[in-house]
Order: C-alpha cells, then sequence, then structure tokens
C-alpha cells in the first residue's frame, strides 16, 4: 500500500455516522465493524440490508444512521443494492437527478444471508460487475434468530441447533465455508477479511477499496457476546485472538491476487481462543476433547503452511 | 414486426400495426419511456424481455436493461429502483411469479408503483406451458393493482393506464398488468399503437415521494414492531388501493379523450336485458363474448360481464352490473383446491346484501392449465343455473367442467402411463 491517512489509532475519523443507543447488544462486534467502516466510508451511503441483527438497528420512527437505509428481504439485499445503483445512474445519466445527489451503494447482511439464503444473489451482483460495497458482518451463527448455525458456523461451535450430545459430541460437525474464496473465484477487484481488533487494518481497506470500481466485499468476523457466551467487554479481545492464533487471517485479494496484510510472528495455540468462550466450553468439560480441538489446529496450521511457504 | 399489417391513420394521430399480445405490453413500455427493465427469462414472458432488451441495445429506447439471476433477485432491484424514482418496468409468469412472491408484498408496502406483466401460465404441478390464473390471483392480497386484459389493445392500453393509476400520489402502488399466455401472448392481433406525444401528454414524468438521494437520507422498509404501526400501514394501503378506483376513472376519461377508447372496471356485454350472466375474465373472455352470441341466437337471453380491474375490487360496479338479473355464472379459471374458485366468492359476497341479488351465483372451474371451454360448457353452465334457480335451490359445490371426449382422452393417456 503506497500512500494512507490511516497509521495509528489516532488517525480514526472523528466523524461518527452512527448514533449511539441503538437495540443491538451490549458490545455487539457487528456494531463495532459497522461503526468504523462507516468512518472509513465516508458520507453519502445507502445501507442495503438483508434480515439480521442489524437490521434491528433502525426500527420506525428511528434510525441511528446520518445516511440512507433500505431494508430489502432476507435473501436480495445485493439485487436490492443494483437496483438502487441502476436507478441512480440512469436518473443522473437522463438529467433527471443532479450529480451531487449521487450516494454509494453499501450492502450490509449477517453470515447467514451472506453466505447461505443470499449467496446466489451476491453472486449474481458480483458476476455482474455491480459497483457496490458488501459488509457482511460474521458472528457465526444466525443471531438475530437465536444463534442457529449458518454455513459460517464453525467446526465443533455450539449453536442453538448444534447442541453437543453423546451422539455429536463436537457440537457443530460441519466446516465454515470459504465465503472469502466463494467471493473471489467471481475474480472481483476487490475482497477483503477485516477484524474490530485491527482497526488500522480495516481502514486501510477501505481507503484501497474507495479507489476502485465494481464489487468490493468485506468480510468481518464480529465477536457477538451473546452468542459466543462471552463478556460484552471483551469483544475486541475474542477478535484480536482470533487474528493471533491464526484462525482470522486478514487479507485482501485484488482482482483475485491474495496478500495477508497481517502475518502473526508467533501463532497462539488455538486452544486460548475456544476455551475463552462458551460455545466452545463442551470441547473443554466434563472432558477435554483433544481430538476436535487437535483438528481445529491443525486446519489453522494447515492454513497457515501454505501461506508461508 | 411485420411490417405489412402497419398502417397510419388519416390525420396521424397513430399507428396500426399487427402485434402479438407480448409485443404490445413490450411497446406500451416503451411509449411510457421507462428507465429501467430487470429481467429473468421464462415460458411464456421471453417475447417481451428480448424485445426490449433489443430495442435498448440498439439505443431505441433509453433505459437500462440488466438480467437478473431469477425473480425473487429481479423484483427486488425493480422495487428498490422505484423506491429510488425510476420508472420500472418488468414481466414474469406463474413459477417465476412465485419464485418471488415475497418481494409482491414488500414492493407493495415500499409503495414503490412499477408495473410488472404477467403472462398467465398454471401453476406446478404438474408443470405445464398452458395459462389459467392461479399465479396472477396468488397475488390479490399483495397490494399489487391488477389489470386482467382480454386482447393486445387492452394489454397495450393497460400498461399505459397501469402507469398512470399506480404513480398517483393518492395511490402509489404497483400494478400488475395480466394477458393470458400463448392464447394472448403469442396472438397476432390489430393494435392501435398511440403516439409517442400523446403518450407523453397522458403520461408525465413519474413524480417519486422520498426517493434515495445524497440531499435528504431516508431510511426505507424498515420493521415497525408496535402492532399498532402495522396495521396503520395496512390499512393506508387498503385505502390507498381503494383511492384507485377513482382515479382508475379519472385516468379511463382522459385516455378516451386522448385515444378515443373507453375503459370501465368491468365491460358489460350484451347485458341489458339478460337474465343470465356469465363473469369472466382475461382472454378466454372472447370465447365467453362467442358463446354468449350462439347462445341468444337459441334464444336465451344471457349476457357477460368481463372484469377487467381485478384490485382494487370494483364492487359497485360488479352491483350494478348483476343486482336483479336472475342467475350469475361465475367462470373461474383457477382452483383454490379444497375451496372452489377464487373470484366467485368476491362476487358473492358483493351482492349478499342485496334485495333483488340474483336467485342463483352457481361458481364453475374451466379453463385450467388452457383447457377450451366449448359452446356446449357455456350452454351447460347457463342451464344448470337456470334449473337451480327455477327449483329455488342453490348450488352445493363448484361445477368442474370436463367433457366426456376429454375424459376419454385421459383414460387412455392414464393407460399408456401404467403400461397398459
Ligand atoms: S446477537 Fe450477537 S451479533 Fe446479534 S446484536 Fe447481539 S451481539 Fe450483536
Amino acid at each position: 500500500m503506497s500512500i494512507t491517512k490511516y497509521r495509528t489509532l489516532k488517525d480514526v475519523p472523528r466523524e461518527e455516522f452512527l448514533a449511539p443507543g441503538t437495540s443491538l447488544c451490549a458490545g455487539c462486534g457487528a456494531l463495532l465493524v459497522m461503526r468504523l467502516f462507516h468512518k472509513a466510508l465516508g458520507g453519502d451511503v445507502v445501507w442495503v440490508n438483508a434480515a439480521g441483527c442489524i437490521t434491528l438497528m433502525a426500527t420506525f420512527p428511528y434510525t441511528p444512521l446520518k445516511s440512507s437505509w433500505f431494508y430489502t428481504a432476507m435473501a436480495s439485499a445485493p439485487a436490492g443494492a443494483q437496483g438502487i445503483r441502476d436507478a441512480l445512474d440512469i436518473l443522473i445519466r437522463k438529467g433527471k437527478l443532479d450529480p451531487s445527489e449521487n450516494l454509494k451503494v453499501a450492502v450490509v447482511t449477517g453470515d447467514g444471508a451472506a453466505s447461505d439464503i443470499g449467496l446466489q444473489s451476491t453472486s449474481g451482483a458480483i458476476h455482474r460487475g455491480l459497483d457496490f460495497f458488501y459488509l457482511c458482518v460474521d458472528n457465526e451463527a444466525y443471531g438475530n434468530t437465536g444463534f442457529q448455525a449458518s454455513s459460517l458456523s464453525p467446526m465443533g461451535s455450539e449453536t442453538a441447533t448444534t447442541k453437543p450430545t453423546h451422539l455429536f459430541p463436537a457440537g457443530n460437525p460441519l466446516p465454515k465455508k470459504d465465503l472469502f474464496e466463494i467471493w473471489r473465484s467471481h475474480r472481483p477487484p476487490y475482497v477483503a477479511t477485516i477484524s474490530p481488533s485491527h482497526a488500522v487494518d480495516l481502514l486501510r481497506k477501505v481507503e484501497k477499496a474507495l479507489t476502485l470500481k465494481g464489487p468490493r466485499l468485506f468480510l468481518a468476523l464480529c465477536p457477538c457476546p451473546t452468542g459466543w457466551g462471552i463478556e460484552p467487554s471483551e469483544s475486541v479481545k475474542l477478535a484480536r485472538l482470533a487474528v493471533e492464533t491464526g484462525i482470522w487471517p486478514l487479507k485482501e485479494a485484488i482482482y483475485g491476487e491474495v496478500s495477508h496484510t497481517h502475518v502473526p510472528s508467533k501463532r497462539k495455540p488455538v486452544e486460548e481462543y475456544l476455551k475463552a468462550q462458551r460455545r466452545f466450553a463442551h470441547l473443554f468439560r466434563p472432558v477435554k476433547n483433544e481430538e476436535v480441538i487437535a483438528e481445529i489446529q491443525k486446519q489453522v496450521d494447515d492454513y497457515w503452511s501454505k501461506v508461508e511457504r | 414486426m411485420s411490417k405489412e399489417g402497419d398502417k397510419r391513420r388519416e390525420g396521424g394521430s397513430m399507428v396500426l400495426k399487427m402485434l402479438t399480445g407480448s409485443q404490445a405490453v413490450a411497446w406500451a413500455a416503451r411509449l411510457a419511456r421507462v428507465d429501467y427493465v430487470p429481467a429473468y427469462p421464462i415460458t411464456p414472458q421471453t417475447e417481451i424481455i428480448e424485445i426490449l432488451s433489443d430495442w435498448i441495445r440498439k439505443g431505441e429506447m433509453d433505459a437500462r436493461f440488466v438480467q437478473m439471476e431469477s425473480e425473487h433477485s429481479l423484483l427486488t432491484a425493480a422495487g428498490t429502483a422505484a423506491a429510488t424514482g425510476a420508472r420500472v418496468f418488468t414481466a414474469t409468469s406463474s413459477q417465476g411469479l412465485l419464485y418471488g412472491f415475497e418481494m409482491l408484498y414488500c414492493i407493495a408496502g415500499w409503495r414503490a408503483p412499477l408495473v410488472l406483466v404477467n403472462v398467465a401460465r398454471a401453476l406446478a404441478a404438474p408443470i405445464t406451458l398452458e395459462p389459467d390464473h392461479n399465479d396472477v390471483l396468488a397475488a390479490r392480497d399483495s397490494g399489487f393493482l391488477q389489470f386482467h386484459a382480454e386482447n393486445a389493445q387492452e394489454a397495450l392500453d393497460f400498461v399505459l393506464l397501469a402507469y398512470r393509476v399506480a404513480e398517483d400520489h393518492r395511490v402509489l402502488l404497483p400494478a400488475i398488468v395480466n394477458i393470458d399466455g400463448f392464447h394472448l401472448s403469442f396472438t397476432r392481433e390489430r393494435v392501435e399503437l398511440p403516439e409517442q406525444s400523446a403518450v407523453d401528454e397522458f403520461l408525465p414524468e413519474y413524480v417519486p415521494v422520498h426517493p434515495i438521494k445524497a440531499s435528504e437520507p431516508v431510511a426505507k422498509g424498515i420493521p415497525v414492531l408496535i402492532p399498532p404501526l402495522y396495521s396503520f400501514f395496512k390499512y393506508q394501503m387498503h385505502m390507498a388501493s381503494r383511492n384507485a378506483l377513482g382515479v382508475f376513472r379519472e385516468a379511463a376519461r382522459a385516455f378516451e379523450r386522448m385515444f378515443s377508447r373507453a375503459y370501465g372496471p368491468v365491460e358489460e356485454y350484451m347485458l341489458d336485458d339478460a337474465d343470465t350472466v356469465i363473469v369472466m375474465s382475461n382472454s378466454f373472455a372472447s370465447i365467453g363474448k362467442q358463446a354468449v352470441k350462439a347462445l341468444r341466437d337459441e334464444g336465451n337471453k344471457v349476457g357477460l360481464l368481463k372484469i377487467r380491474l381485478f384490485r382494487p375490487f370494483p364492487t359497485d360496479e360488479i352491483v350494478r352490473a348483476l343486482r336483479g338479473k336472475r342467475c350469475v355464472v361465475v367462470i373461474d379459471q383457477n382452483i383454490s383446491v379444497g375451496r372452489g374458485g377464487i373470484i366467485c366468492p368476491e362476487v358473492a359476497e358483493a351482492l349478499y346484501h342485496l334485495e333483488d341479488r340474483p336467485k342463483v351465483i352457481l361458481p364453475v372451474i374451466a379453463g385450467l392449465g388452457g383447457k377450451a371451454i366449448s359452446l356446449e360448457e357455456f350452454r351447460h353452465s347457463v342451464r344448470v343455473a337456470e334449473r337451480l334457480a327455477s327449483l329455488r335451490a342453490g348450488p352445493d359445490r363448484p361445477l368442474l367442467l370436463f367433457r366426456e371426449d376429454e375424459e376419454m382422452l385421459v383414460e387412455s393417456l392414464l393407460k399408456t402411463a401404467s403400461g397398459g
């Protein structure tokens, strides 16, 4: 990255686009990300939303946003973004709308909408080269409905539909879908992972995306105190642990070329991250499930062995 | 488009063309100067979107065409674009309409006044291609206005009328214009094509309410978690739809002044002295009219009432046309499985409290999956209704029309299917 306005936390823009006092849970990682992301994105934005926790940010007659907001439906926020982007473009070209009225179009959804029900609509929008931002706030389950498993729930986690039992001691038996790679396979201009614990990295990525045109997609790991079983004050700590254990690699792909923006010099054992959360408690009590923990560690090691090579 | 069929009328106020129903609605979208056409192909709607995409790619139409990856996405994009301030046209059919069904309610709730042409096709399963109206009538409670066209001329005119009514600030609801697949969509008819300048006068530019733009941030589609608020917004939609009746009559008067074609929410055909009235909608009404003529030649006082505007439901016009008649035969080209037809109970409810309500309202199911309705079947239905009236009895179930020759055909096919 050549020139950036963001060097330290002191450079986080002061301007707030998101007022405090939403109905989201205390310590919600998604809200932290949304706030930072918006600061980097600046004003003149229309957010297009699919059903999820974030939907409850604006409930009639209130909105915490200075920018515009459009709740569409669970499966089709990217298609909603398509309609708005196209309409703004046509109206401006036909002289029916002043160019100063133009807006950036940004989709924000949870992981369920992004990886399950809305995947088709996302794929369509990326394929058509839609000029938009997509922010997926990934808390690794359907948080708004009570934390049921999504295809971004990690293997070994407990959710409301993957309770550990004697038949399923590991909780969720399925792996987390690699949404970064699914998105990247469409070769969009920009794909990145971000974390609320690495604010400067996040701001720089949005800054870079702003210089590009077309689909620009962000996948943010968002600790969820309610679903993960952590204290609201621990969200940023958990997000950092995910990065430091190597579970959440910080990376970007420009037109498909991947580079890691942060390579932890010495990765902490995944156990540290797992142990801190109630959703993995069954891996430690009443007996430690060495096998599953080792498998999670192995997957992380395998990932990084390819990066480090 | 056939060049031979084109003829310019004296005075040059319009052009005569030979057009299919699909071509007619495509022309209407072009004449309405729509800004945006999101699309997704489905038989038998494809001709419409192929024509529009062609015109736009050749620069003959100043609009954007985007092919989406599903009807659900197509309707989402159509709705958000209309809410942003663009005039939007799209078309779908059958399974496609149902695939995007969730969004119909959303678009109506967003008060986004786009026009959607539904090319009617019966619903799977069993999957088929020929029309009936279970697709379009499934959308009857969504908040979309519904115009049902009998022929290509109505199809074209209704799209123009639909924009004018839908975009009126007393209404602000989306509209469906229904044309029957094959029977109307692919049938070539003579159509009067209005001049662009006249259409521009009839249909001024869309003026959106609270569009999406930088200077005035808005929050759209957001949850209302307080039950009275939800009721309030739904009642508002209902009243807007009822407003559309008056707005439609106004628009139809302006339309008649401009284009010399008069449209009421219903069409009365040979009703004046009729004892028995057949109620129908859409393209099969043409067959119904032929049957009425034939039955009259046989000495029966029969007439036909065609419903053009199905939502809002034109209660007053229906009451005016049917009160004092002896029998009403409602031919529903749809079936609510386990109940009967969809339109018949609506007609019955409109008439129930009248002193001079008809003696018999006979529900008839016909034309499912495009099955033809023969003259004998019309004659039979009328006879059943009249017999019931003379017996002072009511029907205890809907009449399911099926001819003997059809039964024989089906039996032989069943035999083949079972290897016999
Ligand atoms: S459930 Fe989790 S993701 Fe949802 S609002 Fe609460 S903390 Fe945030």
